[in-house]
């Protein structure tokens, strides 16, 4: 319970400072390259080296290769959501995240297994 | 195009959504630790790359881009969800660049020390995901413009 109390103030601390750099940055398409910033990635993979070795951090970083292009995939469907058929951002963010999921989920059964 | 820190967008920012993003990174890193103790460091590996705050910053540039248009006396606009595409059009560049972070973290965690790893993962994050953004920006029309 203690490490997950940990990992919840680390994840948070990161992620709202890499949201932070890209509330400041302008141009706004520059500032998006923050929006998908390895946030999460930096603050687990300090704290499971920290508890588990790096060889099993390792092999969550392979795995994080699957989600990025899982990430890709759900970028994408925002873009043309948003950009081309001006839905609205919080159900169009919200309800792509399946699409993450299933192209994450896909990769996991077809490559990572 | 210049790159520039616009100190006043932390104004317009209100304390709930910066809690709000807090909150949902707190999670998400949470979640991930659950669930490569749960079902293995392969599936949680995955969730490294879930897009944790990008539905609250998408719907953030749009409320406040609508904002600025009703101030400026404009009433309806579709800018703010073009300024939220923006936004995943660079979110696009950004999760390539993770890409690199990922494979880069992969090959040097068993052999180079965390903070050595990290620096390197992130700077190639940066680096690949800048350059896409900078040729992206400079060189997108492969043929002249017809006559």
């Amino acid at each position: 319970m203690a490490q997950l109390i940990v990992r919840f103030l680390v994840g948070g601390a990161i992620v709202s400072a890499f949201a932070l750099l890209a509330d400041l940055l302008h141009p706004k398409g520059f500032a998006g390259l923050f929006a998908a910033a390895p946030s999460v990635a930096l603050a687990t993979l300090t704290l499971t080296v920290a508890a588990e070795g790096p060889r099993y951090a390792a092999i969550e970083a392979r795995s994080m290769i699957a989600g990025e292009v899982a990430f890709i995939a759900y970028a994408v469907g925002c873009t043309y959501c948003l950009g081309v058929r001006h839905t609205r951002s919080m159900p169009t963010a919200v309800l792509l995240l399946a699409l993450w999921g299933a192209v994450a989920l896909g990769l996991y059964t077809a490559v990572l297994l | 195009m210049i790159i520039k820190l616009n100190l006043g967008a932390v104004k317009r920012t209100r304390w709930q959504e910066y809690l709000t993003r807090f909150v949902l990174g707190g999670l998400i890193t949470a979640m991930t630790g659950w669930l490569a103790g749960r079902y293995g460091p392969v599936l949680g590996g995955l969730f490294l790359a879930f897009p944790a705050i990008f539905p609250a910053s998408a719907t953030l540039l749009e409320k406040h881009e609508r904002a600025k248009k009703r101030d400026a006396g404009i009433a309806s606009t579709i800018r703010g969800r073009l300024a939220a595409a923006l936004d995943a059009r660079g979110a696009v560049m950004g999760a390539i660049g993770g890409m690199a972070f990922a494979a880069l973290a992969w090959k040097l965690l068993p052999h180079v020390t965390l903070t050595a790893t990290l620096a390197l993962a992130l700077a190639a994050w940066f680096a690949v995901s800048s350059m896409l953004w900078y040729v992206r920006k400079h060189h997108t029309r492969l043929h002249p413009p017809r006559r």
